[in-house]
């Protein structure tokens, strides 16, 4: 890219890194894509493996500002997009009363009146900036195709104005939950990555990484016992961020190993469906007794 | 390389994954910026131009796998410091040898491998895989056996899961070792043990390439796409994995019931948008808005065949309701074999699935007498027990192989049920050809549906969802003063 590119997978790793993101090869080298290719990034995966927390890197590795679009049910463009801005138009055409029309026209239809919203702030920025989409998955089929222009051409069109292109390549980020298929449209501008839970090496190290004052042995040990219970039948298994938050709570609690009877305690901060907590504190018991019978 | 690229692109489009042009250009554009001697930031290049859904990703990793098998390092140049037993024999193993490795050669492997092993020792590990598919796998030339049979071969003769036992032991020894403990160190000891069984599986597939060519390695090896496996005779993890990805086609059919004439202007007033709209003529109201109005809440009944012939596809069919409950407020579920029992309460918000499906197999009143399904009494008991609560917003979805096993059909009872609901739909897993063959009295039912589908696979069940358009309700008729009287 023109003036601060990445230069190398290597490097995107270690600069995010820096920002306490870890990213294995794979993410780094389809972000060092993105960015040498000019395409929005689509990053999909369950919820709490750092999906936005990779664009808020991103930002911060790139030294750009960071611009969020928080997707839901409804989102239309006056929202997404860009919207005039009504009150003051009408109160120019009021405090203006004897003026001619044509020229009012063309005075209210003008970029003072127009509000950005963040594709088009995004679009506009004379600085280059990271776009994040985030939950694309939340809005309808008819208000994905409204990001179609601007994630191929990066521009937008307003009727009244005109064309509005990028001054600048924004990076765009996307973030998906999956819970509906994404247009297919929508899929082809972008670079998919799927992000899914972490090995057990690279866990600890985000925990190392996000929980200060955490020892080497205890996140070792959280590590393994969240791949453990992960391997259980769950409604919702933990994510890396409930196992931050649970390296946090045994921090707190000034335990220095885990032992069983921390873990039962503290499950409900790595689970949050009862079901779930009683599934894992069985199987953990259980798992306890098999052993002293053998 | 741009020929390797088509030929992969060419087998993902085999494999059914679909590549589109501009995505393959993608893919050769984005070749140039990744370092091709690293395997991962390769895959990663490829992955994320060619396959845009993650459902795909397996298939992609499988047929490249087999299309890059020859990227990998050739054995030999990192082997250096593989415990040499015996004289190291290079390439193929001789015609005819059952497995050539002698007991002392198979002693000094499997101590290497359990060495490799305890200490995690990822490069010990390729070189132990790589010298036990040579001396074990026994794989001659030009045999048309698939990859299977040779990592049987090799992992039977290493004996993998008495190695994690002797692991075990040999961890118990040390005094401090808490239950908890145990159990992660075994889990431990079973990842590495998956990915001594990858390398083997890798060091297979490079052979076969070698042996072979790439093309055809990849036609026996190609695995359909989930969508595409028969639902009927699907294994447990493809099941498993099936249940991951229909949440999202839960919710489009829920949305596709829920379905609203958008068009219509039959909603309040929005004040706010008017007065907007009002601006670019001059603040006069040309064009009222009006709110669109909201839907309403589809109900639905869902019938589910779960007798033996069924099993599998049951389990499947389950799994969607399970996904369903958490998506409609308004869904009823039953199971029948050839007694109808309703278990909404089982799939209450927040249950467990698998919970669910014992509650489902312990409790469930679906016997009435011998177990085998009878579609006629089914039917008749749903009448005659929830007919009632069948209203003109009602949606009725049957899935079952409609085999009545010659028994009485209740001809009078689908076509009641179909008029006391806004449509009745029948999910057959069952290949078309089939139907109303033998004891299937399909063709008696669907006369009285709104439609019947094939659905034997993920596909097939989003075509039903996708192409899934309500009847029109009848129009209210409209009472004009004086008609009455």
């Amino acid at each position: 890219m023109i003036e601060q590119g990445l230069e190398s997978p290597l490097d995107v790793k270690e600069g995010l890194r820096r920002f306490d993101y870890l990213a294995d090869d794979r993410i780094a080298q389809v972000v060092y894509l993105a960015d040498r290719l000019a395409k929005p990034i689509l990053v999909e995966g369950p919820a709490g493996v750092g999906k936005t927390e990779l664009a808020k890197a991103l930002a911060g590795l790139t030294d750009r500002k960071l611009i969020r679009l928080q997707c839901y049910e409804g989102l239309d463009e006056s929202k997404a997009l860009y919207e005039w801005n009504y009150k003051k138009q009408l109160l120019r055409i009021q405090a203006d009363e004897s003026a001619a029309w044509s020229e009012l026209e063309q005075d209210i239809f003008s970029e003072d009146y127009l509000l950005a919203r963040p594709l088009l702030e995004a679009i506009r920025s004379a600085d280059p900036v990271v776009l994040l989409i985030d939950e694309i998955d939340r809005v309808e089929v008819e208000t994905e195709a409204l990001m179609l222009e601007v994630l191929s051409d990066f521009q937008v069109s307003i009727p009244e104005l005109g064309t509005v292109s990028a001054a600048t390549q924004p990076l765009v980020v996307l973030t998906s939950n999956n819970t509906r298929e994404l247009s297919e449209a929508l899929k082809r501008r972008c670079l998919f990555l799927h992000i899914g839970y972490p090995s057990v090496e690279r866990e600890k190290e985000i925990l190392l990484a996000r929980v200060g004052g955490l020892g080497e042995l205890l996140a070792d040990q959280i590590a393994r016992l969240v791949r453990s219970v992960r391997n259980i039948q769950l409604k919702k298994p933990p994510s890396v961020s409930e196992s931050i938050d649970w390296a946090r709570t045994l921090l707190a609690l000034g335990v220095a190993e885990v032992e069983s009877e921390t873990v039962e305690n503290t499950l409900h901060v790595l689970l949050k469906y009862q079901n779930d907590i009683d599934r894992v504190s069985r199987d953990l018991s259980s798992a306890r007794t098999d052993s002293l019978a053998t | 390389m741009l020929d390797m690229l088509t030929g992969f692109v060419q087998e993902l489009r085999h494999a059914g994954i679909p590549v589109s042009t501009v995505e393959a250009l993608d893919a050769a554009e984005a070749l140039r910026f990744a370092d091709i001697g690293n395997r991962a930031a390769f895959k990663a290049t490829l992955g994320s131009t060619l396959v845009k859904n993650a459902r795909h990703y397996g298939t992609f990793e499988t047929a490249f796998e087999v299309y890059f098998a020859l990227l990998r390092p050739a054995p030999g140049e990192d082997d250096a410091d593989v415990p040499s037993p015996g004289r190291p024999r290079p390439g193929l193993q001789p015609e005819g040898g059952e497995s050539g490795a002698g007991e002392g050669e198979l002693e000094a492997l499997l101590q290497s491998l359990v060495r490799a092993l305890s200490a995690g020792d990822r490069g010990l590990l390729r070189a132990v895989a790589r010298r036990s598919v040579e001396q074990l796998a026994g794989m001659e030339r030009g045999r048309p056996v698939g990859g299977t049979y040779y990592l049987y071969r090799t992992l039977r003769r290493l004996d993998v899961d008495g190695i994690l036992e002797r692991l075990l032991e040999a961890a118990a020894e040390s005094p401090h070792l808490t239950a908890l403990e145990e159990r992660l160190l075994r889990e431990e000891y079973e990842g590495r043990i998956e990915s001594f069984r990858e390398e083997v599986r890798a060091e297979i597939r490079r052979r076969l390439v070698a042996d072979r060519g790439r093309e055809a390695v990849a036609r026996t090896l190609r695995r359909p796409l989930l969508e595409d496996t028969d639902l009927m005779h699907a294994s447990r993890e493809e099941l498993a994995m099936v249940g991951q990805v229909i949440h999202p086609l839960a919710r489009k059919l829920a949305t596709r019931l829920a379905q609203r004439r958008r068009r219509g202007r039959r909603g309040r007033l929005d004040f706010r948008r008017t007065v907007r709209r009002s601006l670019s003529t001059g603040g006069v109201p040309m064009e009222p808005q009006f709110r669109i109005p909201r839907p309403a809440r589809p109900e639905v009944f869902l019938l589910c065949d779960i007798s033996g012939s069924m099993a599998t596809f049951a389990r499947f069919a389950l799994q969607f309701v399970y996904a369903m409950s958490g998506q409609f407020s308004k869904l009823r579920s039953f199971v029948f074999v050839d007694a109808l029992d309703e278990v909404t309460a089982v799939f209450e918000a927040g249950a467990d699935f698998e919970a669910a499906l014992e509650r489902i197999s312990s409790e469930a009143q679906v016997l009435w007498l011998d177990g085998h399904s009878d579609y006629g009494n089914v039917l008749a008991q749903f009448w005659e027990r929830y007919g009632g609560d069948l209203t003109p917003r009602s949606t009725v979805i049957v899935t079952g192989d409609a085999r009545n096993n010659y028994r009485d059909l209740r001809g009078d009872v689908m076509p009641a049920v179909a008029e006391a609901s806004r449509a009745v739909y029948w999910l057959n897993p069952e290949p078309r050809a089939y139907w109303d063959t033998g004891d299937s009295v399909l063709s008696a039912f669907a006369a009285h549906c709104e439609d019947v589908f094939e659905v034997r696979n993920l596909r097939q069940l989003e075509a039903f969802v996708e192409g899934l358009t309500l009847p029109q309700r009848p129009m209210r008729r409209l009472h004009l003063p004086g008609e009455f009287g």
